[in-house]
């Protein structure tokens, strides 16, 4: 058997067998005659807020995919719906990072004077935690949608700087000496020569981008409420539906995976050996 | 004086010194280098690593400047990079992202931009054909291509563009004997079918003798010059395997490794104040004319007044 048909049924299998530990390792639930005094006057509360067996979060997450965009007012929305929500936030401020960090990562690649003046003002923004801008954020725009863009926005700027712009600067010279034997202008070389040498690098600095703007939407959308997949967590925790939680945290992962194969899938078109 | 005797590049008194990299005087690496390159002709310049070679390509293609000196070509001093002057880099410098067929066109487009795509397409076909990769290998990748297939595309794209100059830079340096001699029978053809003025780089003195009209013999640097001109009067067409047993190729052969290996070191190493190595051209040798090779010691010299010797002995008495 070849070996990627033997992974992924041993995946599979590690699967099956850590749901099967894991769903006999939750206690029962127990009958209300089986109750203790305490537990009755709890209401059941503490089983509520056990951590649920697999098979009611398959149960949950064929129920919720199963409509995922429904809309019940602003506590009760479909998963697809949340989802929605959440990509659109990423994208939009994702784009709005892209716009600014290629164009600004190639002129820093470009020019040592440019790189050398804005060397320290990335260097001291870079660090700083994107929920961090927050407040900020909510102070001066005065609007929490516009503020978790934002936060995207500033999470994945640095990335595709530092990448875009050592990806620039590292372009052999010699491919740049052709550029100038065949006298192709600047933007002609920029546009031919220098952005398909730079562009796997970019692309890895992209891949990187959209992987923390994922990460950190999550932690903007708990901040700011109201709606996305954050919101969701958030929300299911309050409401004590662990099933909805562990739910929409897998939902995260796999939306989260799709993004980076996405990425991977454009690195390796544009990818070339030298 | 008519256009045509004009010689297509006119090198006066090239000089480039670097920086050196302790902050201390720079570092003259050539000095005063004059020649002449005539349209259509073939010539080789030799000399020991570090002299200055690709220097001196590099200032002819316009993508390093002279720190002293000019270069006219056609009579107008050039300045920066130009169609006008195809480069055929030492590493090949494919882009590695387009194919073979690609790479070409590349060039051909910048050179013919009002050209439709399909006559863009054609000629770049035609010229890879020109070195044997129109059956099937124009399609592939230069990291899919063989280092002398790869050397091929880049003769066939410096080709396609057709420069009135052709540098190339030790374009055979990385290639096995076998490959070498297959492209250098290629060059030849292809020279020979589009009169093609062409400049070249190599270490290799039976390559030179092979293919050039005139070898330039570098001296060692810093303060390297050129020493001379080897005129290479062995008839046309010429191929590898008959050209050694031209009588000749042996006096020819002798004298430039004479030259590398004794000759090269003994001049000029000192910095010409006086300026007196201004305005030499490098003296014009024909060893193929003497028969005792015991006088090549004393070449007649023809274009100047002063030879390169008598200029090291003036030089060498001033430094005392
Ligand atoms: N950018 C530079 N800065 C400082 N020194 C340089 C620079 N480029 C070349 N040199 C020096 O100039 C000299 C000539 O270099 P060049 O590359 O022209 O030699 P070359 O004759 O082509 O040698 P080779 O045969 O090994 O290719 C060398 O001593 C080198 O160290
Ligand atoms: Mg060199």
């Amino acid at each position: 058997m070849s070996i990627n048909l033997k992974a992924p049924l041993l995946s599979l299998l590690l699967l099956l067998s850590m749901m099967v530990i894991w769903e006999m390792a939750t206690p029962k639930v127990k009958s209300a005659e089986n109750m203790t005094e305490y537990e009755l006057l709890m209401g059941g509360a503490s089983e509520e807020a056990r951590v649920p067996p697999p098979s009611a979060i398959v149960k949950k997450a064929i129920e919720e995919l199963s409509n995922p965009l429904y809309d019940n007012g602003p506590n009760d929305k479909g998963i697809g719906i949340q989802i929605a929500y959440s990509l659109y936030r990423v994208l939009t401020g994702y784009s709005l990072a892209a716009l600014i960090a290629l164009p600004l990562g190639f002129l820093i690649g470009m020019s040592p004077l440019a790189y050398k003046t804005l060397d320290p003002f990335i260097q001291v923004l870079k660090p700083i935690s994107p929920l961090a801008w927050m407040p900020l954020a909510l102070f001066i725009i005065q609007d929490s949608e516009a503020s978790a863009i934002f936060v995207i926005f500033i999470c994945s700027i640095w990335p595709m700087l530092i990448n875009t712009a050592f990806g620039v600067a590292g372009v052999r010279k010699d491919w740049v000496n052709v550029a100038k034997t065949h006298e192709l202008g600047t933007l002609r070389t920029a546009l031919q020569v220098i952005l398909p040498a730079a562009a796997p690098t970019i692309l890895t600095g992209m891949r990187i981008s959209i992987g923390i703007a994922w990460l950190v939407i999550v932690a903007a959308e708990m901040l700011v409420g109201g709606t996305g997949i954050g919101y969701y967590v958030w929300n299911e925790w309050n409401n004590l539906d662990l099933t909805s939680v562990i739910f929409s945290i897998l939902v995260i992962g796999f939306v989260g995976m799709l993004l980076d194969t996405f990425f991977a899938h454009v690195q390796s078109a544009i990818q070339y050996q030298e | 004086m008519s256009q045509v005797s004009k010689p297509l590049i006119e090198v006066q008194n090239l000089t480039r010194r670097f920086p050196s990299p302790d902050g201390e005087e720079p570092v003259t690496v050539f000095e005063n280098a004059s020649f002449d390159i005539k349209r259509g002709e073939f010539v080789c310049i030799i000399g020991h690593s570090g002299c200055g070679k690709s220097t001196i390509l590099n200032v002819l293609a316009g993508l390093d400047e002279a720190s002293d000196g000019v270069v006219l070509m056609e009579g107008r001093e050039i300045s920066g990079p130009s169609l006008d002057r195809g480069v055929v880099f030492q590493n090949y410098s494919l882009l590695p992202w387009m194919s073979a067929l690609k790479n070409v066109m590349f060039g051909v487009r910048a050179r013919f931009p009002t050209w439709t795509k399909r006559q863009v397409r054609d000629h770049s076909f035609k010229h890879l054909s020109m070195v044997g990769l129109g059956d099937g290998a124009e399609k592939r990748k230069p990291s899919q291509l063989s280092g002398g297939m790869r050397q091929r595309v880049s003769i066939a794209r410096a080709f396609a563009i057709q420069p009135k100059l052709l540098l190339l830079d030790e374009p055979f340096g990385a290639l096995d004997a076998l490959t070498r001699g297959t492209i250098q029978d290629e060059l030849i053809r292809v020279w020979g079918d589009t009169d093609q003025t062409i400049f070249m780089i190599t270490h290799d003195v039976d390559e030179a003798i092979l293919l050039s009209d005139r070898i330039l013999l570098m001296s060692n640097g810093p303060y390297a010059r050129v020493a001379e001109s080897v005129v290479i009067d062995i008839p046309r067409p010429r191929n590898r395997a008959d050209i050694i047993h031209h009588k000749k190729y042996y006096p020819i052969r002798n004298y430039l490794v004479d030259f590398l290996t004794t000759r090269s070191k003994n001049i000029a190493f000192i910095a010409d104040e006086g300026g007196d190595s201004r305005n030499i051209k490098p003296q014009t040798v024909r060893p193929g004319l003497v028969e005792n090779l015991k006088n090549i010691s004393k070449p007649e010299p023809v274009t100047t007044n002063l030879t390169h010797n008598e200029l090291n002995k003036k030089l060498a008495k001033g430094a005392q």
